[in-house]
């Protein structure tokens, strides 16, 4: 995504930890998530054990059919659908968030386990470095 | 214990940078380590050295500089959300073809890559914002 990821890259020291990243606000209105996405892709340039959790409205992220162009801002949902390719495969969504929304799994432009509140505390209680925005 | 301070706010319109602050000077005087804190979305805004706030109020930037002259603190600000919101050191200035640089003393710009490097060497990644 930008020019510091070709230059770096690899696991410091060999040191592999698990990041969990709390996305929890809407795609647009700030810019949180996007540059959410901007450290998730590093994260996996540096060979971490990279998982991400949407909670909140943070669900909207996700949610198929964005039309950005009214706003004048860059739809960057495709990106998720990339992240894959950088070995970040391991993507949660709350159960009662979706749910709250009116959205099920089916409206999600990637695959994602649904789980509930306490497995989510579960999910933060077994990752090393937790990152929220 | 090592730490590493996430700052995801601007100064004066919100507590984080406030807290992040508090929080450091405490640790530091309880003497624990830091291992690095990272600048991001507005936080970047803590490392512009044009802040002029009035005379009866904290200054926040030098506040930060004053600290990291005394602990040696390495205190980074992304690139990336730098050169969104307009913080410009003198290599970057160049680069971009701009007239000035307005980092403050005792930060310094570089990659997302230290953020993640600060959570790996960090034994607790404190994270101060929204």
């Amino acid at each position: 995504m930008t020019d510091e990821m070709m230059e770096e890259g690899g696991a410091p020291g060999g040191v592999v930890k698990k990041f969990l990243y709390v996305n929890r606000k809407a795609p647009y209105g700030t810019i949180y998530a996007l540059e959410s996405l901007e450290v998730v892709l590093i994260s996996a340039a540096f060979e971490q054990d990279v998982s991400l959790a949407f909670l909140d409205d943070g669900v909207y992220q996700i949610v198929k059919g964005q039309d950005t162009k009214s706003v004048g801002v860059k739809n960057f949902s495709p990106t998720y659908r990339a992240l894959e390719g950088y070995d970040v495969e391991k993507l949660y969504v709350e159960k009662e968030s979706l749910e709250a929304r009116g959205l099920t799994e089916e409206d999600l432009i990637v695959p994602v386990q649904v789980i509930s509140t306490e497995e989510i505390a579960d999910l933060m209680e077994s990752h090393d470095v937790i990152l929220s925005f | 214990m090592k730490f590493g301070i996430l700052v995801n706010e601007g100064p004066y319109t919100h507590e984080a940078s406030d807290t992040a602050y508090q929080f450091t000077k405490a640790a530091l005087e309880k003497g624990h380590e830091i291992v690095r804190v990272f600048f991001y979305h507005d936080g970047v805004n803590n490392g512009t050295r044009l802040t002029t706030p009035p005379q009866d109020e904290r200054n926040i930037v030098k506040r930060w500089g004053e600290l990291a002259d005394q602990h040696k603190l390495d205190m980074v600000v992304c690139v990336a959300a730098a050169q969104r919101r307009g913080i410009v050191d003198t290599d970057e200035a160049k680069r971009h073809g701009k007239d000035a640089d307005n980092i403050a003393p005792g930060f310094h710009i570089s990659g997302l890559g230290q953020l993640i490097d600060a959570g790996i060497k960090a034994d607790r990644l404190v994270v101060f914002g929204d």
